[in-house]
């Protein structure tokens, strides 16, 4: 128990003692969490909503005009065996008029649909694959290449196929490059914060290397000597924490509250919660400063 | 909590009770052999240094508990090795280095630092840990090994006391001169009672007079029953002080005689006031 209070009173000494050096390192973790808080929400948002523009991706399916419900259902069920498709969904004449009628809103061209005589609009099949990815696959399936090479549809009641290819090609490459970069830039803070912290401790603990040199030839033991260093960085590590934990909190009280119901509109928007945020970068950076010091300390524990 | 407390206090007071394990383990094995182990005994050691500079060469001997010797040697002859060897900061290449009877380089390293609590050090540019006061300084060696706070309450005022800086307790380092810092440091060797100290040029950085005083107090620890090794490159005032002499040369042991010494008529004021503070000089029998 003495021991404890000792190990506990060497570090706050060596706080007290190399106070520069400490403040750099406190500043250190708190301007490298900060970075972190506020990237981790960012990735995990846009990541959703990568998700989101993703899953609206689908394959459209044309039938003729004059497709029956009974065939078109016929249909539908020949496409929802093949392999990755995830769901179907069987849009009527009507139904597709309506649609139609909701796109335009109010205005001159909703009067042009008015004067319609009947409804020009055929029934259609919306496909939705498991994956974005797996969209030729699914319309080649739907099309398949006939005997003379054109592609020929797996029923005659399909007129034609809509992929909007490019479309979802395009969304694809920049939802990918989006996600890579995004995941490099992580790495790379991670990277420069690791070695920022683990930089500002060897430093400071560069400085008292003699010390450590005097402890060994009074017969300390290793961990006699660690456990100081230890603390240290672990009362630096939960201080620097605590604060930039401190300044995301009140970001989030200034900023995003008043913008929650911005966020709302984008649907199924969501990020990770504030309390596994905290809970996550307290523990990142208690765990790095703790560690950087005690291994830190090992080249020159060998005396 | 508090049961803990008092159990940890009744251990502490049962260790204090009885005489030092390791002690306890010497006498032992000493007992069933005949004769006790020499405190430092050397056989063949030799010392190279990366890069194939040979630090000492073959250098054997042995130190009986209770005495009081000197190595000694230009710069470079491997002085600061040797001392090196014996707290194992350098490891032989070959040959043997033992303590009370043990190969300390056949210790497992967990071991080591206890094996350097048994040995006191002095070093001549006095090593203090700048941050510290005095008080603390000496204190340092008591928490290493444990000791607790009542006890370094008793034992740092006095040995403060017996190296004559009881008034510069609460003292840095760098408020201090040359030869205070080298009695702290001194202070701070002794203060476990070690069987052996050890002192790489203790006055290599003080002048004559200040020189004289640490010897005395080396000299005064040495009659406690300690056993000192005195490294140092100042041979004229080894000679005076009539001591075993062991003289290097290039790593080599040269001469290694019991009382090394000039003539008693030496009359030197150095000589005569070194002697005078150790009871040495016509009629005294050492030993006795």
């Amino acid at each position: 128990m003495g021991r404890v209070f000792f190990f506990i009173a060497e570090a706050l000494r060596a706080l007290r003692r190399s106070a520069a050096p400490s403040l750099a390192a406190i500043v250190t973790v708190v301007l490298t969490t900060l970075l972190l808080g506020v990237f981790i929400p960012v990735i995990k948002a846009s990541s959703t909503t990568n998700e989101n523009v993703r899953s609206q991706l689908a394959l459209r399916v044309f039938l003729t005009t004059d497709a029956s419900k009974k065939r078109a259902l016929a249909v539908r069920k020949r496409i929802d065996a093949i392999p990755h498709v995830a769901r179907t969904e069987y849009i009527s004449k009507a139904e597709a008029l309506d649609v139609l009628r909701k796109d335009v809103g109010h205005g001159s061209l909703r009067e042009g649909l008015g004067q319609l005589k009947g409804n020009p609009l055929p029934p259609s099949i919306n496909v939705y694959p498991d994956d974005p990815d797996n969209l030729d696959s699914i319309q080649a399936a739907v099309v398949p290449p006939g005997p003379n090479g054109k592609p020929t549809p797996i029923s005659p009641a399909i007129d034609d196929v809509g992929n909007s290819d490019q479309l979802s090609g395009e969304i694809r490459t920049v939802t990918n490059a989006v996600k890579i970069i995004l995941l490099v830039v992580a790495v790379l803070l991670l990277v420069v914060s690791l070695m920022l912290v683990a930089n500002t401790i060897r430093l400071s603990i560069y400085a008292r290397r003699r010390e450590v040199e005097v402890m060994k030839l009074v017969g300390a033991t290793n961990w006699f000597i660690r456990w100081p260093f230890v603390l240290e960085g672990l009362i630096v590590g939960v201080s620097g924490a605590g604060l930039a934990v401190g300044i995301l909190w009140v970001g989030k009280l200034t900023i995003i509250d008043p913008l929650v119901d911005n966020f709302l509109l984008i649907d199924n928007f969501s990020t990770i919660g504030f309390v596994p945020l905290i809970a996550t970068l307290m523990a990142t950076a208690v765990v790095v400063s703790a560690l950087g010091s005690g291994v830190t300390l090992r080249r020159f524990l060998r005396v | 909590m508090a049961l803990l407390r008092t159990r940890a206090r009744r251990r502490d007071r049962a260790v204090r009770d009885q005489p030092p394990p390791v002690a306890r383990r010497v006498d032992a094995s000493s007992d069933g052999e005949g004769p006790r182990p020499p405190i430092v005994e050397l056989r063949d050691a030799t010392v190279v240094y990366p890069g194939g500079h040979v630090g000492v060469e073959r250098v054997s001997f042995a130190l009986e508990r209770g005495e009081f010797a000197f190595v000694v040697g230009p710069t470079g002859c491997g002085k600061s090795t040797l001392i090196k060897m014996l707290i194992r900061e350098v490891e032989p290449a070959s040959g043997e280095v033992r303590i009370a009877g043990r190969d300390i380089n056949r210790l497992p390293a967990g071991r080591l630092p206890h094996l350097r609590r048994r040995i006191g050090t002095v070093f001549q540019d006095f090593k203090l840990l700048p941050n510290r006061s005095v008080f603390d300084n000496v204190a340092y060696t008591l928490q290493v090994t444990g000791g607790s706070r009542a006890d370094i309450r008793r034992k740092v005022p006095e040995i403060l006391r017996l190296v004559g800086l009881q008034g510069k307790v609460h003292s840095y380092p760098d408020q201090l001169s040359g030869g205070e810092q080298q009695r702290v440091s001194i202070a701070r060797a002794f203060v476990n009672h070690p069987p052996l100290l050890l002192a790489d040029e203790p006055t290599g950085n003080l002048d004559p007079e200040t020189s004289i005083g640490i010897m005395q107090l080396l000299y005064r620890i040495n009659r406690t029953g300690t056993t000192v090794l005195v490294a140092t490159h100042d041979r004229e005032m080894v000679d005076r002080m009539r001591r075993r002499v062991m003289a290097l040369d290039e790593g080599r042991l040269v001469r290694d005689e019991a009382t090394a010494g000039y003539a008693d008529e030496s009359t030197s004021e150095f000589a005569l006031r070194v002697r005078a503070e150790m009871g040495v000089g016509a009629g005294y029998v050492t030993g006795s």
